[in-house]
C-alpha cells in the first residue's frame, strides 16, 4: 500500500505536475496559432518570436516596477506587468498587420504566400528580441518559490518520495484556465466574438451579413497577443526566458494546433496537453515508479526510458505525423482549406 | 512572337548584368578586405546555390512548400562522414553487428505493422493487433540495438566512440550524401505529401527537427554533439603546400608569401570543383526545365486538378520533385562538410539552413534556375557582409554617444543586424518585386 502510495506521488512529482504545467503553456500558445489560421487564414511562423517579444516587454515592465519598489507580495511580480506587456504586444501586431499583412489579405493572396511573408515578420521579431534584451538566459520570477518544498512534503508525509509544488506552477495552471474561460466566454456569448467565428466559418457570408472586416482581424491581434503574451510569461516564469528557447517552441505550438486541428480552439487545448504529456511520459525514466509497483524479481534493470530526453521535439511531431496521416484534420476536426 | 523574343532577350541581358555585378561584389570583397574572404563567400555562395537551386525545383517549378532544408543538408553532412572518414575497427567489432541487427529488428517491425495494418479489416481489433506489433518490436528493437550502441560509443569515447566510415575519397560522399538525403525524402514524401500546403510546411520543418535529433543523439553514427573532425580533404593541405619548395618559388614568383598563396590556392581548388558542380546541376535543371517534363511540372503547379484531369500523375510527380529537390541538398551538405572538413552538429540550425535559403530563391526569383544561383551568391554575401559593415557603422554612430542602455545594446546588436536586414529583404521583395530580381519567363 506505501509502494503504492509512493509510486502516486512519484508520478505526480515528475509527470503530472510538470506536463500540466507545460501542457497549459503550449495550449494558450497553440490558441493563438490556432486564432490566426483560423480568422486570418495563414500559419504565422513568427509566432514563436512574437511570443518572445511580448515577455520581453513585460521584463521590461516587471524591472520598472521593481524599480519603483512595488512587488506582489508572494506573487511574481510579473504578472502585475503582464498587462502591459499585452497592450504592447498588442500595439507591435497591429503595426506589424497594417504594414506587412494587410497588404496582402486585401489582394486575397494565397495562404501559402502569407505564411512565406511571415517568414520575414519572423526574422524580423528575431532581430528585434535579440536587440532589446539579447541571447542570454534572463530569469525574472521573484515571490515564493514553492507551495510546497519537497523537504516538508516528506517530513510531514514521512514517505519516501518527495513532492514538490512550485507556485509558478500553480500560478500557470491558473491563469491559463482564467484565460480559456475568457476566451470562450467571449467567442460564444458577445456579439464581437460570434462576428469573430462566423469570419472564420465563412469569410463571404459574414461580410454579406454586414460584419466589418477590418474590426474582425484588429481584435483577432489584440486575442492572439493576450494569449501569446500570457503563454511566454508563464513559460518564462516557470522555466527562464531565452530568445533561441522561444523560437524553437513554435514547433511543439504548431505541433498542439494541427493534432487538436488547425483552427479549432479546442483543440489547440487538447493539444497542447496532448504534446506535453506525450513529451514528459516517453522521455522519462519509469524505473523507479514501476520499483515500487513491481514485486522485487520483476524490477527493471535498466532505466525504463523509451526515448532520450533531447528526443523531445521528435516526439511532438511524431505525434504530429501520425495524426496526419490517420486523421489529417486533427483529433478535433479542424479546417482544411 | 517577336515581343517574346525580346523580352527573353532583355532577360539574358539583365541575367549576365546581375552575375556580372555580384562578380564585382565579390572582387570588391576582395580588394577592401581580404582574397581570402572573397574566396570564402564565394565558395558558400555556391554551396548556397545548390541549396537553392534544390528549394526552387520544389518550389518554382512544383509549388511544394519545404521548410526541411535543414535536415536534407545535415544528412549529406553525415553522408561526407560515412563515405571519408576511416572506418572503427574495435568499434565494428565490439557492436557493429548489434546495431545492424537491431536496426534491421526495427525496420522490419514497421513493415510488418504497416502490412498487417493494411490487410486486417476496419475495427478495434485491427488497431489492437497493429499496437502489439509495434510495442513487441519495439522492446525487441531496444534490446538488441541499446548493448550494441552502448559498446560501440565505450570505444574510445573521446576520439572515435562510433562506428566510422568506409574510408572512400571524399568527393564520392556528393553522390553519397544526395542518394542519402533523397531516400530519406522518398519515405518523407510519401508520408506528407498528400497534405496541403501549410500543413507540409509544417510536417516538413518538424521532420527537420526529428533527423536533427537523430543525428546528435545517436553517437555510434555522427559522434553526435561531440563533432566529427579531420574529414579528408580532396586538396592539398596548406602546410604541404608551404613545405614544398615548388609552391613557394611559384608563389614568390607571383610576389606573394607562401602562407597566404597556399590557403589562397586551396580555396581556388574547391572553387573550381564547386562551380563545376553548379554549372553541370543549372545546365541540367535548364534542360528539364525547357523538357515536356519542365512544363507538365509547371502546368501542375499553376493547376493541380486540371494537370490531373489531363492524365498527369500530379502525386507521383511531387513525389519525384521531392525526392530530386531534397537530394540537391544533401549534395550541398556533403560539399560543405568536405569544404569545411567536420560535421559540428550545433551549426545545424533553421534560421540559416532552412529559412536563409528560401530567401535565396525568393529575392533570386523563383522559378527561375539562374535566380536561384544569383540569390544564392547574393544573399550569401549580404549574410557574411552585414556584420563587418554594420560592425563600422556601429562604431561610427556610437563614438559619441553617452554610456548608457542604447550604447550597450547597439554594439551588442551587430551580429544581429543580419537577421533583420533579411526580414527587411524577404519582406520588401515579396511586397514589390514577387517575381524576384530574376523573373521566371
Amino acid at each position: 500500500m506505501l509502494d503504492l502510495i509512493n509510486a502516486g506521488v512519484a508520478l505526480l512529482n515528475f509527470i503530472i505536475i510538470p506536463a500540466t504545467a507545460y501542457g497549459a503553456q503550449l495550449a494558450l500558445g497553440a490558441l493563438g496559432a490556432t486564432l490566426i489560421y483560423g480568422i486570418l487564414r495563414f500559419s504565422h511562423f513568427g509566432h514563436g518570436d512574437n511570443m518572445a517579444f511580448g515577455t520581453m516587454i513585460t521584463i521590461g515592465f516587471t524591472n520598472l516596477l521593481l524599480g519603483l519598489g512595488i512587488t506582489f507580495g508572494p506573487f511574481p511580480t510579473a504578472l502585475l506587468a503582464l498587462p502591459f506587456g499585452i497592450i504592447v504586444t498588442a500595439l507591435m501586431m497591429l503595426l506589424m498587420d497594417r504594414t506587412v499583412f494587410r497588404f496582402y489579405r486585401r489582394r486575397r493572396a494565397a495562404p501559402v504566400v502569407m505564411t512565406m511573408v511571415s517568414l520575414g515578420v519572423m526574422f524580423i521579431m528575431n532581430f528585434v528580441v535579440r536587440f532589446g534584451i539579447g541571447v542570454d538566459d534572463v530569469l525574472f520570477a521573484d515571490g515564493t518559490r514553492f507551495i510546497i518544498a519537497a523537504r516538508e512534503f516528506r517530513d510531514w508525509s514521512g514517505l519516501d518520495e518527495a513532492l514538490s509544488l512550485r507556485m509558478t506552477q500553480v500560478i500557470t495552471v491558473v491563469t491559463a484556465a482564467i484565460a480559456v474561460a475568457l476566451l470562450f466566454w467571449f467567442l460564444n456569448r458577445t456579439r464581437t466574438g460570434k462576428s469573430l467565428r462566423a469570419f472564420s466559418d465563412n469569410e463571404d457570408l459574414a461580410l454579406l451579413s454586414g460584419i466589418n472586416p477590418d474590426r474582425v482581424v484588429m481584435v483577432t491581434w489584440i486575442i492572439v497577443a493576450a494569449l501569446t503574451t500570457t503563454a511566454g510569461v508563464l513559460y518564462g516564469l516557470d522555466k527562464s526566458f531565452k530568445a533561441f528557447t522561444y523560437f524553437q517552441l513554435l514547433l511543439p505550438m504548431f505541433a498542439a494546433a494541427v493534432v487538436g486541428g488547425l483552427g479549432n480552439p479546442l483543440g489547440a487545448i487538447a493539444g497542447g496537453f496532448i504534446i506535453a504529456f506525450s513529451e514528459v511520459i516517453v522521455t522519462y525514466a519509469w524505473k523507479k515508479v514501476l520499483t515500487y509497483l513491481l514485486p522485487d524479481a520483476l524490477a527493471p534493470a535498466g532505466l525504463v526510458q523509451l526515448l532520450g530526453t533531447d528526443y523531445k521535439f521528435a516526439v511532438s511531431f511524431a505525434i504530429l505525423i501520425i495524426v496526419l496521416l490517420f486523421r489529417p484534420t486533427g483529433i478535433f476536426r479542424g479546417k482544411s482549406l | 512572337m517577336s515581343t517574346h523574343v525580346q523580352t527573353t532577350g532583355n532577360q539574358s541581358l539583365r541575367t549576365l548584368l546581375l552575375f556580372l555585378g555580384m562578380a564585382l561584389l565579390l572582387v570588391w570583397t576582395g580588394w577592401a578586405y581580404n582574397a581570402n574572404l572573397a574566396l570564402i563567400i564565394l565558395n558558400m555562395g555556391l554551396i548556397s546555390a545548390v541549396m537553392a537551386l534544390g528549394v526552387n525545383l520544389q518550389w518554382g517549378y512544383a509549388g511544394l512548400f519545404n521548410i526541411g532544408v535543414m535536415g536534407f543538408v545535415a544528412l549529406g553532412g553525415l553522408g561526407a562522414v560515412l563515405t571519408a572518414m576511416p572506418p572503427t575497427i574495435d568499434a565494428w567489432q565490439a557492436g557493429g553487428l548489434r546495431i545492424v541487427i537491431g536496426l534491421f529488428i526495427g525496420g522490419a517491425t514497421i513493415v510488418i505493422a504497416v502490412m498487417t495494418y493494411q490487410r486486417l479489416p476496419t475495427g478495434p481489433r485491427r488497431g489492437l493487433i497493429t499496437t502489439a506489433i509495434v510495442l513487441v518490436g519495439y522492446a525487441l528493437f531496444r534490446f538488441v540495438y541499446v548493448p550494441g550502441t552502448q559498446a560501440v560509443e565505450a570505444v574510445n569515447p573521446s576520439s572515435t566512440g562510433y562506428l566510422g566510415g568506409l574510408g572512400l575519397p571524399v568527393v564520392l560522399s556528393w553522390p553519397v550524401g544526395a542518394l542519402m538525403a533523397a531516400a530519406v525524402a522518398w519515405v518523407i514524401g510519401k508520408i506528407t505529401l498528400g497534405l496541403r500546403s501549410d500543413y507540409l510546411a509544417i510536417a516538413t520543418l518538424g521532420i527537420a527537427e526529428i533527423i536533427l535529433a537523430v543525428m546528435k543523439n545517436e553517437d555510434w553514427l555522427s559522434r553526435g554533439v561531440k563533432n566529427v573532425n579531420g574529414i579528408p580533404r580532396p586538396v592539398p593541405y596548406e602546410l604541404d603546400l608551404q613545405n614544398s619548395p615548388e609552391f613557394v618559388a611559384a608563389a614568390a614568383n607571383l610576389g606573394m608569401n607562401a602562407v597566404t598563396a597556399s590557403t589562397v590556392f586551396v580555396r581556388l581548388n574547391y572553387s573550381l570543383m564547386f562551380a563545376a558542380v553548379v554549372i553541370v546541376l543549372l545546365v541540367l535543371a535548364q534542360l528539364a526545365l525547357n523538357s515536356p517534363w519542365g512544363r507538365m511540372m509547371r502546368a501542375i503547379r499553376d493547376n493541380e486538378n486540371a494537370a490531373g484531369a489531363m492524365g498527369k500523375d500530379v502525386k507521383k510527380r511531387h513525389l519525384q520533385i521531392f525526392v530530386i529537390g531534397s537530394g540537391l541538398c544533401g549534395l550541398a551538405g556533403a560539399m560543405m562538410a568536405t569544404m569545411d572538413g567536420q560535421l559540428v552538429m550545433s551549426s545545424y540550425q533553421p534560421l540559416r539552413f532552412t529559412f536563409l535559403i528560401w530567401v535565396m530563391v525568393i529575392v533570386g526569383g523563383s522559378g527561375n534556375n539562374f535566380g536561384a544561383v544569383l540569390g544564392g551568391m547574393l544573399v550569401w554575401w549580404l549574410w557574411v557582409m552585414v556584420e563587418p559593415i554594420s560592425q563600422q557603422l556601429v562604431g561610427y554612430i556610437t563614438a559619441a554617444m553617452p554610456e548608457g542602455w542604447l550604447r550597450g545594446r547597439l554594439t551588442d546588436v551587430a551580429p544581429h543586424t543580419r537577421l533583420f536586414l533579411m526580414g527587411l529583404l524577404l519582406l520588401l521583395v515579396l511586397r514589390f518585386s514577387p517575381r524576384g530580381l530574376l523573373p521566371e519567363k
